[in-house]
C-alpha cells in the first residue's frame, strides 16, 4: 500500500544519498494530478537504466517509472561527464580552447571549431577570406554526414540489425580518412583557426573528397532499399516516441528532431552563416514527429550535405585561407620560421590571442548535425572570455526526451534515445 | 521591412509599453540585448510570447558580473519561428538571495536551462516546478561558475569512491 514512500525506503543509496533522494522524490512529484493508486498485482516499479549501460549513447542515467512495460513517467539524470568547460574557458585564450570544443560533441568536431570560430569572429570583427569559408562548409558537411552515419548505425542497431552499423561505419572509416588528409587527424582534428582555417586542401583531399561525393549517394540508395520497406524497422519506429508540433516548440527542440515536426527551422537558413546563402539546398521537414520521421529527416539530410559539398568544390575560389592581419591570427608557418616579426606575432597570438572589445557581448549559432550549436561569449576586453556560454543541442533535446518517453514501452526506450540521437560529451559540458 | 528594422520596431513597442522598466539596450556585431527590471522581467516574456510570437526559448544563461551590486545576470535567448526575429533579454540580480521569477511557466523548456543557472551559480528561480541541480550532485556545496570558485576545484568537496573495491 505504501507505494510512495516505497521509493526512497527501498533504495538505500551509499554514494551521494542527497542527489538519490532528490531525484526520486523528483520522480515521485512529477505530474502530482496522477495519483498513485493500489497496485493489487504489484506491477509497479522503478527501473534505473545507466549510465553505464550500452544503449544509452553515452553515460545518461534514467529513472523509469514502470506500469508493466510502459513507462508511467521518467527523469532523466545526466552530468556524469561533467568536465566544466565552461570554466576551462574562461581560463584559456580563445584560440587555445578550441581543441576542448573538439571533446564537445565528439561525433562531428568539426562543426564545433566552426561553431567557436565564427563566434569569435563575430565578436571580434574579424572578416576570413572566401577560400576559407568554403573550405569550412565542406568541413561541416562531412561533419554532418559522419555524425547522421553514426546516428543511422547506432539507431539501426538499436532495432536489432547488427550488421548495418558495420556497413555505415565502413562510411565512416573514408570519412576520418578524408579528415586525415584535410587536417592532419582522423578524429578532433581542430582545423578551423580563428582568422581562416590551418591549411590548404591538398589535390589529393580534393579528390578523395569528389571520389567520395560520387559513390556516397549510392550507399544511401541502398540503405533505403534496405531499410525503408523493411517491416521490422518500420514496426519498430513508426508512431513510436511522437511529438506533437506544439510540444516540440514548447520544450525547445533543435536540429532534424524539430524539422521531424514540420518546422523548417535551421541556422543555416535563418541566418546564414559562412556561404550558405551562395548554395543551393532544401532543409527536408516531416509532419509525424515520429522516430521514423527523425529517421526520414537525417537520410535526406545526408543526400543535401553531399549536394553542398559538390557546390562548393565547384565553387571554391583561389586566394589566401586565413587573414593577412597579425593581430588577429596567427601567422602563416613560413613567416614563423623565416622572419622576426612572424615569429614574435605567433608568440603574443599564443600568450595573449584575440582580444575583442572591451565590455560587449554577442552570440553566435550554426547549425551542428545534432541542431543549433550557438555560443554566447562576454568579453572584457582581454584575451579570455569573462564568460563563454555554449548553447549544446543535445543538452536542448534531452530535455525533450523526458517528455517523449513518457507514455512509451520500456523496449522502445533504446530505440527512442537512439533517435533523439544525443551526445553525452555535448549536453554535460 | 528588413530584420533589423523589424526587430527595431519590437524594441521601440517594448519601450513605449514598458518605458522606465526598459533600462537600457546594448548592441553588437548586429545582436541587440534589452536590459529590462527585475520585477517586470516575467512580464515582459510573457508580453513578447503574446504579442510578438516569441515562441522559442533557445536558452538562458547566467553570468557572474562580479560586482558590488547587483552581481549576478540572466540573460534570456529568444527567437520568434514566424517572424525569424532573435531577441536577447537580461536583467541584474542582486548577490545575497539572487531569486528571478521562472519563466517555465511561458516556455515549458527553459526547465532545464533554469536548473543549470542554479546549478553553476546559485541563482534561484521563483516557481519553478523542479529546481534541482543539473550536472552536479546534490551533495555539492558551491556554484562552481562563479568568478570566486577556484579552477581546480575546492579539495574534499566531492566524495569520490576509492580506487580499490574492498578497502572499507
Amino acid at each position: 500500500m505504501e507505494i510512495k514512500n516505497s521509493f526512497i525506503d527501498k533504495t538505500n543509496p551509499t554514494f551521494f544519498k542527497k542527489h538519490q533522494n532528490a531525484l526520486y522524490k523528483s520522480l515521485e512529484d512529477k505530474h502530482t494530478t496522477v495519483d498513485v493508486e493500489e497496485d493489487p498485482l504489484g506491477t509497479r516499479m522503478v527501473l534505473n537504466m545507466g549510465p553505464q549501460h550500452p544503449a544509452t549513447h553515452g553515460v545518461l542515467r534514467l529513472l523509469l517509472e514502470l506500469d508493466g512495460e510502459r513507462i508511467l513517467r521518467n527523469r532523466l539524470d545526466i552530468g556524469y561527464l561533467h568536465r566544466g568547460v565552461e570554466k576551462i574557458a574562461e581560463n584559456k585564450t580563445y584560440q587555445e580552447f578550441m581543441p576542448y570544443t573538439d571533446r564537445m560533441d565528439y561525433l562531428s568536431p568539426y562543426s564545433n571549431n566552426v561553431a567557436l570560430c565564427t563566434a569569435v569572429e563575430k565578436i571580434a570583427e574579424i572578416e576570413i577570406p572566401e577560400r576559407a569559408k568554403y573550405i569550412r562548409m565542406i568541413g561541416c558537411e562531412l561533419a554532418r554526414i559522419s555524425s547522421h552515419l553514426l546516428y543511422l548505425g547506432a539507431m539501426v542497431m538499436d532495432t536489432g540489425a547488427i550488421s548495418f552499423f558495420i556497413w555505415t561505419f565502413r562510411e565512416r572509416e573514408r570519412l576520418y580518412d578524408i579528415f586525415d588528409n584535410f587536417g592532419g587527424h582522423r578524429f578532433t582534428i581542430s582545423h578551423s583557426r580563428i582568422g581562416g582555417v590551418h591549411n590548404d586542401l591538398s589535390p589529393t583531399c580534393i579528390d578523395m573528397i569528389r571520389e567520395f561525393t560520387k559513390s556516397f549517394p549510392n550507399e544511401i540508395r541502398d540503405w533505403r532499399k534496405l531499410l525503408n520497406k523493411n517491416r521490422i524497422f518500420y514496426d519498430r519506429n513508426l508512431n513510436v516516441g511522437q511529438i506533437s508540433h506544439k510540444d516540440a516548440v514548447a520544450y525547445g527542440l533543435t536540429g532534424p528532431n524539430l524539422r521531424a515536426v514540420g518546422i523548417p527551422y535551421d541556422m543555416r537558413k535563418f541566418s546564414p552563416y559562412l556561404r550558405y546563402d551562395d548554395v543551393e539546398f532544401d532543409v527536408p521537414t516531416r509532419l509525424e514527429g515520429d522516430n521514423l520521421a527523425r529517421y526520414f529527416i537525417r537520410m535526406e539530410e545526408m543526400s543535401e550535405s553531399i549536394r553542398i559539398i559538390n557546390q562548393c568544390l565547384d565553387k571554391l575560389p583561389k586566394g589566401p585561407i586565413r587573414t593577412d592581419d597579425a593581430k588577429k591570427t596567427y601567422p602563416s608557418k613560413d613567416e614563423v620560421y623565416y622572419s622576426m616579426e612572424g615569429m614574435i606575432h605567433d608568440f603574443m597570438m599564443t600568450d595573449t590571442g584575440v582580444c575583442p572589445p572591451e565590455g560587449v557581448e554577442c552570440y553566435h549559432a550554426i547549425e551542428a548535425p545534432k541542431g543549433e550549436l550557438g555560443f554566447y561569449i562576454q568579453s572584457d576586453g582581454t584575451g579570455h572570455p569573462w564568460r563563454m556560454k555554449i548553447n549544446a543541442p543535445s543538452f536542448t533535446n534531452l530535455q525533450g526526451l523526458e517528455k517523449i518517453l513518457d507514455g512509451q514501452m520500456i523496449a522502445d526506450t533504446v530505440v527512442l534515445i537512439g533517435g533523439v540521437d544525443p551526445v553525452m560529451g555535448e549536453s554535460d559540458k | 521591412m528588413s530584420k533589423e528594422e523589424k526587430l527595431n520596431a519590437v524594441i521601440e513597442d517594448l519601450k513605449n509599453t514598458f518605458n522606465d522598466d526598459v533600462l537600457e539596450t546594448t548592441s553588437h556585431a548586429g545582436d541587440i540585448q534589452v536590459r529590462v527590471a527585475l520585477g517586470k522581467i516575467h512580464d515582459v516574456c510573457s508580453w513578447l510570447y503574446k504579442t510578438h510570437d516569441f515562441d522559442y526559448l533557445v536558452d538562458i544563461l547566467g553570468a557572474d558580473r562580479f560586482t558590488s551590486d547587483e552581481r549576478f545576470e540572466v540573460i534570456y535567448n529568444i527567437i520568434s519561428l514566424r517572424t525569424g526575429l532573435r531577441i536577447f533579454l537580461k536583467t541584474w540580480c542582486p548577490e545575497e538571495n539572487p531569486v528571478v521569477p521562472t519563466v517555465t511557466d511561458i516556455w515549458p523548456g527553459a526547465n532545464w536551462n533554469e536548473r543549470e543557472c542554479w546549478d553553476m551559480f546559485g541563482i534561484k528561480f521563483e516557481g519553478h516546478p523542479d529546481l534541482r541541480r543539473i550536472f552536479l550532485p546534490e551533495d555539492f556545496k558551491y556554484h562552481p561558475l562563479r568568478k570566486e570558485f577556484p579552477l581546480l576545484g575546492i579539495p574534499g568537496s566531492l566524495p569520490l569512491p576509492t580506487t580499490t573495491p574492498d578497502a572499507d
